[in-house]
């Protein structure tokens, strides 16, 4: 059967073109490949190529004609053994109103897409599905409690998981030898061997794209970062890489990972190294984003992020490393993911926090309890995905909210937080949800002026009572 | 013709080149065997039905049934087939996004690839990913992927999980000669040497970084040097010949295999559209194109060949040729009538 060649689309906005020029002539055979054609649009001019074989039967389309829509057939092509007497004596005339002609007999194909999606016209109907995360476990009467720093907790944790699954491996700079920037990993090379605790160079980008590779054959690699600060240099592995491939791959490949590392301002070390990335990734569909602020949480879920089969950025704090709390000696303390714990029970106002916010939040509870305002103070431990039920929960009963962060306001969690009060539980708010956040300037070296830049209790204590018309 | 005289020469200066490497330096191009009519005849096949699906997949783009961005792989055949017929099973290989030829090669359904292409259900990523992300795990084909150069870590990562577990699979991480000046690719060489990880890394150089020739962007245009400086072996290959393609993938990928680290093979070949659909071509001439097309094309090298050796009659490769046509619209007949995804997939597959 002669097969039409149609007006081509070389982009996917193109909708008509000019036929500048015909390269091949009537009675010319073509093969696949050979360029017959020359189209202009206000772009460029581009060149049609034949995709088929055969001789070129007839042009129905003269060169100079303009405007001619996309689809429209443009010339015939004859197989073996087929004449030009076989062409259809209704092959559209070259300049009658080619545009009219597409919608008539052209592309089935177009008829196939209007096919599929006819039976879809609820599209917008779909609602993401509700995010559900378990409680934490009870933990037994009489167990006993160990204090430890919030360093010892994470190394536990990661040494615990690693007996028990031997593909789970940590790789970053100085993890090893030096036993972590910030001693995070001490002891792990002496009991794993560098097979499994491995001193990457310092190559950020390209660790972390190792990383995710090893993740996508099946390896569980915990990725260290000496600061988030440096991560910025991986930023497109841990987005592009490790977030999207699970989606984009419709479900096929997965990427177990952690990446973590001390997030957020330091001490004294200036705007380079002092910065909050919890809003950055917790904007990422496909990231888990964890941030825990006491060590028992940092055990229980850095064990959980080992395990969780997606992508998790921990995000963790490097004031605190050093902070002592007790963890529960239990045998697999593991807790979940996406769960906001409640820190301190109140019923005036809600301070919502995580990670190193909550050292301002909890101060100003107890100075806030000395004026006779009974805080709840809610530690999200977890930024994505949030635990907005415990958020809304406590605001239905406090009716007042702060949010704290090291971060800056524009975007950032409070913002969010806030938006999804003023959703939800608008009708109970009895005040404008207040932020207390990072000032937005980048982090300043000298000492009195750093200490402006960052939140402080007292700040919450006065964002609180605003809230309450104290 | 560049792309060839450029693969003759400087493979000369490659086998007499001296790089003060170790006495087991490779550097010495591999010899290229002839081969059986088997071989022939399934890279010709092979080949084939890349240039004819890559040429339905421009003319769905042009009907508007393929969107966005679409690259395409011919001219470039011969690098992907002849590379297949280095591995073996249990082998990863990963590209970036001028992709659908790795995908075919390494066994990937034609019916899956376009209907992904078409953004359907049935597709290789249930319609969410597109041209430049496809993956199957069954044949070990790790993707596509769209951010230029990003694959290449990602592959040494692959190599890295082959050394943990201890097993003898190689890596083939494909990049073009534009992803061989990111940093990132540099950061994967280092570490790739460092920890002996066995990743063959092909440099497909098809001359142009979309319209930017290499000559305007490269201040090292031998590319198989680019490891130089990590003591990485490094090989130029014509690219355009799948017997030269093939013998140099099994030096490498031996070298690979027996724990001697990575290796570098720079593909000298060359794309004949332009870098995606809606790209002109207008930074080279029609001629540069018409040489290569009519004295170097691998498929109709391979093709001279069968019929000089007497593998095959004209009328036995017209056989071939014309299931290869079937198989190629049977996949465009299926990619244009498989339904699009269910709109309840838009919420799947972020998390698992």
């Amino acid at each position: 059967m002669p097969t039409d060649i149609l007006m081509p689309a070389l982009s996917p906005t193109m909708e008509k073109g000019n036929l500048a020029k015909w390269l091949k002539k009537e009675g010319d055979t073509v093969k696949s490949g050979d360029i017959i054609a020359e189209i202009e649009t206000d772009k460029a001019t581009m060149e049609v190529e034949a995709a088929d074989e055969g001789t070129l039967g007839k042009i129905l389309v003269p060169e100079g004609t303009q405007d001619v829509a996309v689809n429209t057939p443009i010339a015939v092509i004859l197989g073996d053994g087929e004449k030009a007497g076989d062409i259809k004596a209704s092959a559209p005339k070259a300049d009658k109103p080619v545009t009219e002609k597409v919608k008539e007999d052209a592309p089935s194909a177009e008829k196939a897409i209007a096919e599929t999606r006819a039976p879809q016209k609820a599209e917008t109907a779909v609602a993401p599905p509700p995010v559900q995360a378990a409680n934490d476990p009870s933990i037994p009467e009489g167990t006993e409690m160990v204090q430890m720093t919030m360093r010892e907790a994470l190394r536990d944790a990661m040494a615990e998981e690693m007996r028990a699954d031997k593909d789970v491996f940590v790789m970053g700079e100085e993890v090893a030898e030096y036993q972590g920037a910030y001693k995070v990993t001490q002891g792990l090379l002496q009991e794993f061997g560098d097979k499994r605790v491995i001193d990457t160079p310092i190559t950020e980008h390209g660790f972390a794209g190792l990383g995710v590779g090893a993740a996508l054959a099946g390896l569980k690699p915990i990725v260290e970062f000496m600061t988030w600060n440096f991560a910025m240099q991986a930023i497109d592995q841990i987005i592009n890489s490790a977030a999207k491939t699970l989606y984009m791959s419709g479900g096929q490949m997965g990427c177990q990972i952690v990446f973590r590392g001390p997030n957020g301002a330091a001490a004294r070390v200036a705007a380079q190294h002092s910065q909050d990335y919890s809003a950055w990734y917790s904007h990422i569909p496909g990231l888990r984003v964890v941030s825990p602020s006491n060590p028992a949480d940092a055990k229980g879920l850095l064990k959980a992020a080992i395990r969780d089969k997606n992508p998790v950025v921990f995000l963790e704090n490097e004031i605190l490393y050093g902070q002592s709390g007790p963890v529960p000696k239990l045998d697999d303390f593991v807790l979940p993911i996406g769960k906001a714990r409640i820190a301190r029970a109140g019923k005036d106002v809600t301070i919502v926090s995580w990670s190193m916010g909550m050292r301002y939040a909890l101060e100003a509870a107890e100075t806030l309890a000395k004026e006779g305002i009974e805080a709840e103070v809610i530690d999200l431990r977890t930024l994505k995905p949030m635990d907005t039920e415990t958020i809304i929960e406590s605001v239905k009963k406090t009716g007042r909210v702060v949010t704290v962060e090291e971060g800056w306001a524009q975007s950032g969690v409070g913002a969010e937080i806030a938006a999804r009060v003023m959703e939800q539980a608008f009708d109970y708010l009895d005040a404008p949800v207040a932020r207390v956040s990072g000032k937005e300037v980048p982090m300043p070296y000298a000492a009195n002026l750093e200490k402006l830049a960052l939140p402080s209790a007292a700040e919450v204590v006065e964002a609180a009572k605003s809230v309450s018309y104290k | 013709m560049p792309a060839v005289s450029a693969a003759s020469s400087s493979s000369k200066a490659a086998s007499t080149r001296s790089d003060g490497a170790k006495s087991s330096s490779p550097r010495a191009a591999a010899p290229i065997a002839d081969f059986s009519k088997d071989q022939d005849l399934s890279a010709y096949k092979s080949m084939l039905t890349i240039r004819r699906f890559e040429e339905k997949a421009g003319q769905l783009y042009g009907m508007g049934l393929i969107g966005g961005f679409c690259h395409l792989y011919i001219g470039q055949e011969a690098v992907v087939v002849g590379m297949q017929m280095a591995l073996k099973d249990g082998d990863q290989v990963i590209t970036g996004y001028r992709d659908h030829g790795h995908m075919l090669a390494t066994g990937m359904e034609a019916k899956g690839v376009m209907a992904e292409l078409t953004g359907r259900a049935q597709g290789y990523s249930k319609g969410k990913g597109g041209s430049m992300h496809m993956f199957s795990k069954e044949k070990g084909f790790f993707g596509g992927h769209g951010i230029v150069g990003a694959q290449v870590p990602l592959g040494t990562g692959l190599a890295f999980a082959n050394r943990y577990r201890g097993n003898d699979n190689v890596s083939i991480t494909y990049f073009g000669d534009g992803a061989a000046n990111q940093g990132q690719v540099y950061e994967s060489f280092n570490m790739a040497e460092l920890w002996k990880l066995p990743v063959v890394y092909v440099i497909e150089n098809n001359r142009y970084a979309m319209g930017t020739s290499v000559n305007r962007a490269s201040a090292q245009t031998d590319f198989s040097k680019r490891g130089v400086s990590f003591n990485i072996p490094g090989e130029q290959v014509d690219g355009m010949d799948v017997r030269a393609v093939k013998a140099a993938g099994d030096k490498a990928v031996e070298w690979c295999r027996k724990g001697k680290g990575p290796f570098i093979l720079e593909m000298l070949t060359y794309r004949y559209r332009g870098h995606s659909m809606s790209d002109p071509a207008k930074y080279r001439t029609r001629e540069e194109v018409d040489k290569v097309r009519t004295t170097h094309d691998p498929i109709d090298m391979v093709r001279a060949r069968i019929i000089e050796k007497k593998f095959a009659t004209e009328d036995e490769l017209k056989k071939i040729d014309a299931e290869v046509r079937d198989y190629v619209n049977d996949s465009a007949e299926f990619a244009t009538h498989d339904p699009e995804p269910d709109v309840s997939e838009l919420y799947t597959d972020i998390y698992r």
